[in-house]
């Protein structure tokens, strides 16, 4: 137990270095849901929407769980480089820990993207984001579970995967529909019934109503309860995934 | 007692067309201290042999043990006895020689300080120290290299894998490193269980050779009792002797030398 913390410390030193040396890294990933925040936010200002609270308080969960989904869902890309390069090979067959090579990667991912979530509430805060603060920690906590089990997931499928090529596609046809029917951008609550009853069979849905709920203060509510156990599940079932494919991985 | 003993060893890939035997079952034992020369033609299974006793790679059938811990049931035992060099390498380009040495210290579980030593004298070792501070990509093929098997012998490995260590290397690196592959054998007793192209370079380092064609061992000897069997006589090239055995050439995938 003791060496798999001190292995998790390295590989995730390792890589929190990595991240640290790409300024552009640490950035990138919160371009797009800025652009959103910047360029869509104010168009639902006066918006009637049917939810407590503010649009800002509808939005920026989404924009949240947006930089979690889309940042973790493509942390595969890196591993592919290094399988090139035979880095993930030569840390497989020192004595290290199978599960510390994925849980150091994926606890770097999850502390860059809550650090680019923190810089995402800070610019809403300056277009008009009013939220109670344990609300918006709840978010970050979602932020850090979401990439934990959508980095497994997708340093999963890089171990099995030889190109960028074909990995790629493969997370744009599950990132794209994840973001249109968890409702994302606009609350599920205004889709016609058909839509948001699909919508229920989708994850991600249960953390963006969760993250919505604590950032109008109703922490005790069942969407919190919810959200919480969903995202837990993925994780704990990402993180299994994650690690066998370590364990085995071929190519 | 061998250090390493395979038998029956394969490994079959499941493929769209049908499973493909890439190892159909390796018979072969390395005894402590030797320097064995794993040659074959290309696809002959040479590399994944080498990836399922490093446990990188599971078996379909078959068993060996490593350094007296089984491949199955002890991976990783076999992992701490034993060292491997890719043919890729294996380290990042932006990183310093310093902070990949200490790191892979690190990952086969020795202490901040102890680590921090270890860089220091295999550095010194492998004459690595002007470069401590150098990312490792802009080191020539042959200090690459060096760095590579440093990598392999952090943990003081009983056994020493080196996939086509001098592939892509110039002459006088690749003489370099097979001064070192003696001397680390000299010094530290260590077993090397290296695969070649170079049937020079089989001939120069190792003690014995272990040539393997389609999957199963084709011979296995001395580069002398080798010659003599099967090209003839104790003076026939080892490639005369090599096409003897598997009734092809060896047809190195790379006759230019490789960025590496």
């Amino acid at each position: 137990m003791s060496s798999l913390l001190s292995d998790t410390a390295l590989v995730f030193g390792r890589y929190a270095r990595q991240t640290l040396r790409s300024k552009l890294q640490m950035l990138f990933g919160v371009l797009m849901p800025l652009l959103y925040l910047l360029f869509f936010g104010p168009l639902l200002t006066g918006l009637p929407l049917p939810s407590a609270g503010s649009s800002w308080q509808v939005l920026v969960p989404g924009l949240l769980l947006q930089l979690g989904l889309f940042g973790a869902a493509f942390c595969g890309f890196g591993i592919i480089v290094e399988k090139q390069f035979g880095v993930v090979e030569r840390m497989r067959v020192t004595a290290v820990s199978r599960s510390a090579l994925l849980l150091g990667r994926v606890l770097r991912d999850a502390a860059l993207f809550v650090f680019q979530a923190v810089l995402l509430v800070l610019a809403a805060l300056v277009m008009g984001l009013r939220a109670p603060l344990p609300g918006i920690l709840i978010g970050f906590a979602f932020v850090a579970v979401l990439t934990v089990a959508l980095a497994s997931l997708s340093y999963a499928l890089a171990l099995r995967v030889n190109s960028p090529q074909e990995f790629g596609p493969v997370i744009n046809s599950v990132t794209m529909p994840s973001m249109l029917l968890s409702g994302l951008m606009l609350p599920m609550t205004l889709a016609p019934a058909w839509l948001n009853v699909l919508s229920h069979a989708m994850p991600f849905r249960y953390l963006v109503d969760a993250v919505r709920a604590a950032f109008v203060g109703d922490y005790a509510s069942s969407a919190v309860l919810y959200g919480a156990v969903v995202a837990l599940a993925l994780a704990a079932v990402s993180l299994a995934l994650g690690t066998r494919a370590f364990r085995r991985a071929a190519a | 007692m061998p250090v390493l003993s395979a038998s029956g060893l394969a490994r079959t890939f499941p493929t769209r067309r049908g499973p493909v035997e890439a190892v159909r079952g390796i018979d072969l034992t390395v005894e402590r201290g030797e320097i064995l020369g794993f040659l074959g033609p290309n696809g002959a299974g040479k590399t994944t042999t080498l990836r399922m006793l490093t446990t990188l790679l599971a078996p379909t059938g078959g068993t060996a043990t490593v350094a007296g811990c089984d491949l199955a049931r002890d991976p990783a035992g076999v992992r701490r006895a034993s060292g491997y060099v890719a043919q890729s390498g294996g380290v990042d380009p932006n990183v310093s020689v310093r902070e990949e040495l200490v790191t892979q210290a690190r990952l086969y579980r020795l202490g901040k300080a102890e680590a921090r030593d270890r860089a220091e004298e295999l550095a010194a070792d492998l004459g690595l120290t002007d470069l401590l501070e150098r990312k490792t990509a802009t080191l020539s093929g042959g200090q690459r290299r060096r760095l590579d098997v440093a990598m392999g012998l952090t943990h003081r490995p009983e056994v020493l894998f080196l996939d086509e260590p001098t592939t892509g290397l110039d002459p006088g690196s690749r003489a370099d490193l097979w001064d070192l592959v003696r001397r680390i054998r000299a010094e530290h007793g260590t077993t090397v269980f290296l695969t070649t192209h170079y049937l020079d370079e089989a001939d120069a380092l190792a003690d014995r050779l272990v040539i393997i064609d389609k999957g199963v061992v084709a011979a296995d000897g001395t580069p002398e009792a080798l010659k003599r069997a099967h090209g003839g006589s104790p003076d026939a090239s080892l490639q005369d002797t090599f096409l003897a055995i598997t009734g092809r050439g060896i047809t190195p995938r790379d006759t230019t030398p490789l960025a590496v």
